[in-house]
């Protein structure tokens, strides 16, 4: 206990608090490590959010609301692969596009569903092992979703370094003229991590809607997918860095809640802005100095590919 | 030749249009400006309720339109504008931040009136301030609270530190503390009217912390959402709509803002010409606040007294903020006695004896 705050509640609640913006950013790295800026992200996580909703409430089960969040993330992004890769649309303004797009209809699909309560997402039952003092709150108290998430990171982490699909992805990302020279589909490829994309955002935005504030109201991602975006570029395109980029700034969120209601004699106005704080100074150290060549974005980021030009 | 054609049409067009402001002129025009989304269930989704109840009133007589989650800054001196421009006759603002942005664009235009809810400027004579006492149903809810708290710890999340809020922590605390002297309140500051997951992260953090019963003053459900996974164990209020869906248990009574009269009298006014700018602030005795049902979670000797209560402020034969209070720091607010004038509450900056911690300036 330190002034009242349990260290490992703290610890456990702020794996919770970072499962939404993880899972986008994570499905954003990708998409990003393809060459494509989605800045839509915002709008597939509240889709997602919707209709996992829908999904869980009208199934009954968590587990295919979820996958119908991911489902509902992935159809919009769709058409942000649309409009950018097969009609060449600007991304950034198509990405922006999205995210309103996206806010305006989960708010249609939402009409009728305020104050239905979704079927509860169940913890992993560990057994015995959640009662382990500290270890067991901290490791073995979480739903399937928390672990889901880190398994996420490993397993773009895994992909993109060590595989052949990783390095297709990435080349399609630094040069996509040279990946085309070399036979690749730079096109489906790019549609394919948009899609990944939408899917990861998605499901963050279910696991808003259905675990962290198990109920449906309109904008309750609440700028959640603009934190993912920036995370993406704090990480500088590490996925184990954007783990503890969302760890990070779920951390200091949830302190700074923790901080107020333990009575802290540090001002509020410093809590509230330290997560921003915080995450400018990483920002800072990081581009400076000998970080600087890692702070590095995939060359080709942004830019559409045509193959006729 | 080409461009004058064009100018021409836009000459035609622009006619067209003051001709078309010029026929709605029979039909009174009604403007709401939200600050959250109609679908939070709380704050704004009440004064949305009022703007039907405006619809349904007068019927064909009436237009309304409305404008959600609107920022409060910038952005909403440019909505009130256009706005403005687009022929509302009276335009309601419904959150303490529009209050500067109301004022300057209600001198921009003197014809149009402009309704700010739970401000206290009125630089210009169109502009009518209208709020209704809250801190009346957050005194029935520290009564409660006082009464139902097993570990002594009660807890209110704030949204900002305006004095509405803090009028409604000081009422809450001071009756939780006269049924209960051990009771000690925590307060956590969202600095957000709405931001679910950051307000269920605060009901969060108290819970962790021992707090078993959370009132809050943001506008969406997420902290009875929170509060409902304890099991039974943290109990919490409806804010602004009842929040029904939560009953019996967190949700043990509400505050439910009805703003609906208030909205019907003054488009009334304004259709047959006795609008003036007024300041409005009326209670339970009005109607404009409402006591949700008390349910069973509630003992039924706590739930006798908070009618009782109710009932008192209703009457008038009991005030809220009735002396002897002190200060935070120990001075003397209200002698033994007294009662608090509105311009005491309107303008609160300070914590009443008891509370701990600091206001953010």
């Amino acid at each position: 206990m330190f002034g009242g705050i349990d260290p490992g509640l703290l610890i456990a609640s702020l794996m919770v608090a970072s499962v939404p913006i993880l899972f986008a950013a994570v499905g954003e790295l990708v998409v990003e490590k393809a060459g494509v800026l989605n800045l839509g992200v915002e709008g597939m996580m509240i889709m997602g959010a919707v209709t996992g909703f829908i999904t869980a409430v009208q199934t009954g089960s968590p587990a295919l609301g979820f996958a119908g969040g991911a489902l509902g993330g992935a159809v919009l992004s769709l058409l942000f692969a649309v409009l950018t890769q097969v009609m060449q649309a600007n991304q950034v303004a198509s990405g922006l596009a999205l995210t309103l797009f996206g806010l305006g209809l989960s708010s249609l699909l939402g009409q009728g569903l305020f104050g239905i309560k979704p079927p509860l997402t169940p913890d992993v039952p560990f057994g015995p092992l959640a009662d382990i003092p500290f270890i067991g709150t901290v490791l073995f108290s979480h739903d399937p979703l928390v672990y889901l998430s880190v398994l996420a990171v490993a397993g773009v982490w895994a992909v993109l370094s060590f595989t052949r699909a990783g390095l297709v992805l990435r080349a399609v990302g630094e040069s996509h003229d040279a990946a085309h020279a070399l036979g690749y589909k730079v096109r489906r490829i790019r549609v394919l991590a948009i899609l990944f994309g939408g899917a990861m955002a998605g499901l963050g935005g279910a696991y808003v809607s259905l675990v962290r504030v198990p109920q449906w109201t309109d904008g309750i991602t609440a700028g959640a997918g603009w934190i993912a975006l920036a995370i993406v570029v704090f990480a500088s395109w590490k996925p184990w860095r954007a783990l503890l980029g969302a760890w990070l700034f779920g951390g200091i969120t949830v302190l700074q809640l923790n901080l107020q209601a333990a009575g802290s004699r540090i001002p509020v106005e410093y809590l509230s802005m330290s997560p921003y704080l915080i995450t400018i100074l990483v920002l800072v150290i990081m581009s400076s100095g000998r970080g600087r060549a890692a702070l590095s974005a995939p060359a080709s980021l942004g830019q559409n590919f045509h193959a006729a030009r | 030749m080409k461009r004058r054609h064009l100018l021409a049409t836009a000459a035609l067009g622009l006619g067209l249009a003051f001709g078309g402001a010029a026929a709605a002129q029979d039909k009174t025009k009604a403007c709401f400006v939200y600050v959250g989304p109609i679908g939070d269930l709380g704050w704004s989704y009440q004064h949305h309720q009022g703007l039907l109840a405006v619809q349904e009133a007068y019927g064909d007589k009436v237009e309304t339109a409305y404008q959600e989650s609107v920022p409060e800054g910038a952005d909403a001196e440019r909505v009130l504008t256009q706005m403005a421009l687009s022929g509302c006759d009276i335009i309601f603002t419904t959150s303490f931040g529009y209050m500067d942005a109301t004022n300057a664009v209600a001198k921009k235009f003197p014809n149009v009136k402009f309704e700010h809810a739970t401000g206290f400027k009125r630089e210009a004579p169109n502009v009518s301030i209208y709020n209704a006492r809250f801190y009346e149903g957050r005194a029935i809810q520290g009564h409660i609270a006082g009464k139902m708290t097993k570990t002594n710890k009660i807890g209110y999340i704030g949204s900002f530190p305006i004095p509405e809020v803090i009028m409604g922590i000081n009422a809450y605390y001071l009756h939780a503390k006269k049924v209960n002297p051990a009771v000690e309140l925590t307060v956590v500051w969202a600095m957000t009217w709405f931001d679910p997951a950051k307000e269920a992260d605060a009901a969060k953090a108290m819970i962790e912390q021992g707090v078993d019963v959370i009132a809050s003053h943001t506008d969406s459900t997420a902290p009875l959402a929170e509060a409902a996974k304890t099991g039974g164990k943290v109990i919490g209020f409806g804010q602004a709509s009842d929040m029904a869906e939560y009953k019996p248990s967190p949700r043990v009574t509400s505050i439910i803002d009805n703003w609906a009269p208030y909205y019907v009298k003054r488009v009334g006014q304004v259709m047959d010409g006795t609008w003036e700018s007024i300041d409005s602030w009326e209670g339970i005795a009005s109607g404009e606040v409402e006591l949700g049902e008390i349910t069973d979670a509630v003992p039924a000797d706590v739930k006798a007294e908070a009618e009782a209560m109710r009932d008192a402020i209703a009457a008038g034969t009991y005030h809220p903020f009735t002396g002897p209070i002190n200060k935070q720091d120990g001075s003397v607010w209200l002698a033994e006695g007294a009662t608090a004038p509105d311009g005491d509450l309107l303008g609160m900056g300070f914590y009443v004896e008891g509370i701990t911690g600091d206001i953010p300036k």
